[in-house]
């Protein structure tokens, strides 16, 4: 039996130890918000955080979590750079298909955790991990930005 | 022009008590109850309810009225991205006159007769069509539901309905002062008789129609909350994984599966003629047991197949294959002049959609059920009643939002072989593709082969053109009957017969030359467009070029009475200030110029090529003119997405082949363009009161030569193959060599090394 916490809570699981954590939160716990792309750590799209800090979990094996914090783009909202990600990502609209912005949004938090004012190259450095096959980036760079100075501006829309 | 909505059929018969058996058992989220008796007209075919007994005021296909205040949109076209359902809500919303802050919108259950897409004569999303198809029904549709709550307000104040206006739902006769909200006339509404044709608003009565409202499926999308197809889960379900034969038109022999089955809760291994699946309690297990099977193929005919026996056979086709003329005017041969002539060749392409291929299915003796994201859910029905046996109306089709489409999923070939390997088990079955499985398996937008020529007069003004393009038919297995009487395939000459210059003597012909059996081709996006216009755009550069000419007022000199060309060639290079200034060495600009989809667009980019030949993107400015615009956010998004989209495709992907299987595996090695590689992005939307055109794919059938002709301005190197060849920019081969021995091998990609290596 593995216990995990997660996004607060503890879970127990029963499953292999070499299994990696994106399955189990999505086949066993049923947190299907983080996203499997690739399996390889090419993508990103399964990031989640560990005790705050962004790891692939299609590679992280379970047990490699075990005592740790995790946090999945279901819990981020409850910290305060989480919920302003979310907000900036709303209000610049960045989302198309969306499969892949779990991973944006949680290294996107995890930089702005470490770097609370980050410059293009720090941008680049902590999202260039991160693949979007609709091509959102440069509206991830800018909610990004936006996240960072705080000043939220929502695109025009009716009462 | 207005398009009248029209009255549809009752297809389905009263509510039997098999299928409501069937809606029971599912479980269904959504149920779908079919109204026996007369028909009424706008399609009161069918309704979709979220709740069983309540009840809805649903004039027609696609608006629902609660009495509970709810509106819910059904959607004809589908979500992948492309904000097709922002598009769709906002054109009813507009004439319902409610906010997009008050409805809900629903995925359409498949049903042929009211969601078909008229332009692709099919329920299908796809060809950049949704918006330019619904912009007449789905207004209709609005204004024939607000005439009816209108009127119902109206006969119980016993007043005439031009006294009463609508705002955010609810009903006014200003005389008087009183008020209802539509949840108020949901049951009254559904009595009254309907309309011939309701009036539409005049433009600039819009209220929602040309505003960047907020899309209205992103909410769920940064939070985890919004279920894409993969992320269905149903009481009893398993996951499997599958890999079908590495070569096309391969069989299966035979299997040992005796690692497989000892796999900590692998549960089953399934044979299919050409595949083998693997299920488990959770993908992992499934994973693990089918990377433990060993599996014995026939690699059938294609066993050997090369790339390079693929373009072979492509050149040998354009040279004695038999052409189909796609366009004739005047005379091209015996023109005298400076003949200028170039050869093209594009890639084979994968989709690489974010969201793997999935299908969640539960095959019951009486019934099947499938949750999948598709652009085709109709087709998903036809393929489940072949593997199943099963009427089509036992099968129920979930469709879902998905994580990316771009023509990949318009085939139904995944669901197909899901519902084939659930009809073994007795208990629902999600089948998830590896990325590796998703690279080797795709419907592959074709390899092409083009020959281009032009006489340029004594002026340097081309006054002869012909283009021979070489290449597979996609439309030939979608959709037979589109196909032309004399066989052309429309798509292979799409913005190639009809440019936007003016050309007095020019022909445009195709060569037919479909891939070895078994190597299933797809739609791409941007189709036959993003082919041609690769190619007509970067052969018009080589033009000008030869003629001495910039390229800008090379393009301008053709163009003829073209006003909505000429305003975005201008617009465009204007703002990306076009011809002020020498650029630094191995800095260039390059333009492009089309009219795809119904819109006109100009590209241009600044690139700066290193002594490497590494390429980086320095800015892009585009200028388009899309008619009437629903969304200037949505447009402004997919121009910057489609451009990311098409720049990949020609900096990176190609599909190969050799002993007849895909050599790409995953995003290793069927590259993408990153966030460090996106250069900035400018959009400009001319203003515009012609009928709207399509966006969708606009912007990637722009990127591949606006791209191309920078390099070449940058380099001097014309590349016509995609895609592009860096060891042909390499301008100091020292540098090159001195950058990578100072490289750690994980600074760069495997494939980029490889290429390098040989060059040093």
């Amino acid at each position: 039996m593995i216990v995990l916490s997660i996004n607060g809570q503890d879970s127990q699981v029963e499953v292999p130890e070499d299994m990696p954590l994106l399955w189990v939160l999505r086949d066993v716990i049923g947190l299907t918000g983080t996203k499997f792309g690739c399996g390889i750590a090419q993508c990103g799209a399964c990031t989640v955080h560990l005790d705050g800090q962004p790891v692939r979990s299609c590679v992280l094996p379970v047990s490699g979590a075990i005592n740790k914090k995790i946090t999945t783009i279901e819990g981020i909202g409850a910290t305060d750079i989480g919920k302003r990600m979310q907000q900036a990502w709303l209000g610049i609209e960045v989302a198309q298909c969306g499969y892949c912005q779990s991973g944006q949004i949680m290294s996107a938090t995890a930089l702005l955790a470490q770097t609370p004012q980050p410059t293009d190259t720090d941008i680049d450095r902590a999202m260039s991990g991160n693949l979007c096959r609709c091509g959102t980036y440069v509206r991830i760079r800018a909610a990004i930005k936006q996240a960072a100075t705080g000043q939220i501006t929502l695109p025009q829309t009716i009462a | 022009m207005a398009i009248r909505v029209t009255p549809v059929e009752d297809g389905d018969g009263p509510l039997n008590p098999s299928r409501r058996e069937l809606i029971k058992r599912g479980g269904l989220v959504v149920a779908f109850i079919w109204l026996s008796g007369p028909m009424r007209a706008w399609g009161m075919a069918e309704t979709a309810r979220i709740d069983q007994g309540q009840p809805q005021f649903a004039p027609n296909a696609f608006v629902r009225v609660g009495n509970d205040g709810s509106v819910q949109l059904v959607m004809p076209s589908i979500e992948m991205g492309q904000g097709a359902y922002t598009g769709q809500a906002t054109l009813l919303a507009e004439e319902l006159d409610v906010g997009l802050d008050q409805i809900t919108v629903e995925h359409a259950p498949p049903n042929r007769k009211l969601y078909s897409n008229p332009m692709l004569g099919e329920q299908a999303t796809g060809g950049s069509t949704t918006i330019r198809y619904c912009w007449s029904t789905l207004r209709n549709a609005g204004a024939a539901a607000r005439y009816l709550l209108v009127s119902a307000a109206a006969q119980h104040w016993k007043v005439d309905p031009s006294q009463c206006t609508v705002a955010r739902g609810v009903v006014t006769h200003a005389p008087s002062g009183r008020t209802l909200r539509y949840a108020e006339l949901a049951d009254a509404a559904a009595q009254v008789t309907p309309p011939d044709k309701a009036p539409l608003k005049s433009p600039s009565d819009f209220q929602l129609i040309g505003k960047p409202l907020r899309r209205v499926d992103t909410p769920g999308k940064v939070d985890g909350s919004l279920p894409f197809g993969i992320d269905i889960r149903v009481p009893g379900m398993k996951v499997a994984t599958v890999q079908a034969c590495p070569t096309f038109g391969g069989r299966l022999v035979s299997v040992d599966d005796t690692r497989a089955r000892a796999v900590p809760g692998v549960l089953a291994v399934v044979k299919l003629d050409n595949a083998v699946a693997v299920i488990g309690e959770h993908f992992w297990a499934a994973r693990q047991g089918l990377d433990a099977l060993d599996i014995h193929w026939d690699r059938g005919a294609n066993g050997k197949l090369t790339t390079e026996q693929l373009f072979k056979d492509l050149a040998e086709a354009s040279e004695h294959g038999t052409p189909i003329v796609g366009r004739d005017v005047g005379h091209v041969d015996g023109v005298s002049g400076k003949l200028v002539s170039a050869t093209y060749q594009l890639p084979m392409l994968a989709h690489a959609t974010m969201e793997p291929i999935n299908t969640v299915v539960h095959v019951r003796p009486d019934a099947c059920e499938i949750w999948v994201g598709s652009q085709v859910p109709a087709r998903c029905v036809d393929v489940a009643t072949k593997i199943t046996g099963l009427p089509a109306e036992r099968i129920v089709v979930h469709n879902q939002y998905m994580g990316g489409g771009f023509g990949r999923r318009l085939f139904e070939d995944s669901v197909e072989q899901a519902v084939a390997i659930a009809k073994q088990v007795d208990y629902p079955v999600k089948v998830i593709w590896t990325r590796e499985e998703d690279i080797a398996q795709d419907r592959y937008r074709p390899a092409y082969y083009d020959r281009i020529s032009s006489t340029l007069d004594g002026q340097g003004k081309p006054v002869a053109w012909t283009h021979r393009t070489t290449g597979a038919s996609v439309l030939a297995t979608f959709a037979p009957s589109a196909m032309g009487k004399n066989g052309l395939d429309p798509d292979l000459v799409e913005c190639a017969a009809d440019l936007p210059y003016e050309m007095p003597n020019m022909r445009v012909e195709w060569v037919r030359h479909d891939m070895p059996s078994g190597l299933a081709v797809g739609w791409w996006r941007g189709v036959g467009s993003t082919h041609n216009v690769f190619v007509v755009e970067s052969f018009v550069d080589e033009l000008a070029h030869a003629a001495g000419k910039d390229p800008v007022a090379f393009r301008k000199s053709m163009l003829g009475d073209n006003p909505r060309a000429l305003a975005v060639l201008e617009l465009a290079t204007q703002k990306a200030g076009w011809g002020q200034g020498a650029l630094p060495p191995r800095h260039g600009r390059g333009v492009a110029l089309a009219a795809p989809f119904g819109s006109y667009l100009c590209v241009v980019v600044d690139v700066e090529v290193s002594p490497q030949g590494e390429i980086s993107l320095r800015r892009a400015v585009t200028a388009v003119d899309c008619g009437m615009v629903v969304n200037p956010n949505t447009v402004e998004a997919q121009i910057q997405g489609g451009l990311v989209f098409g720049w990949s495709a020609a900096l990176y992907s190609g599909i190969t082949l050799k002993d007849g299987a895909v050599e790409q595996r995953n995003f290793n090695d069927y590259r993408v363009m990153r966030l460090n590689q996106t250069p900035p992005m400018e959009v400009h939307i001319v203003h515009s009161k012609e009928q709207p055109g399509g966006i969708g794919e606009t912007a990637t059938v722009m990127a591949m030569p606006s791209l191309l002709n920078a390099v070449f301005a940058a380099t001097g190197v014309r590349l016509r193959t995609l895609p592009i060849d860096r060891s042909a920019l390499v301008s100091d081969n020292n540098a090159l060599k001195a950058a990578l021995s100072a490289a750690t091998p994980l600074d760069i990609p495997s494939d980029v090394a490889s290429v390098a290596r040989m060059l040093v």
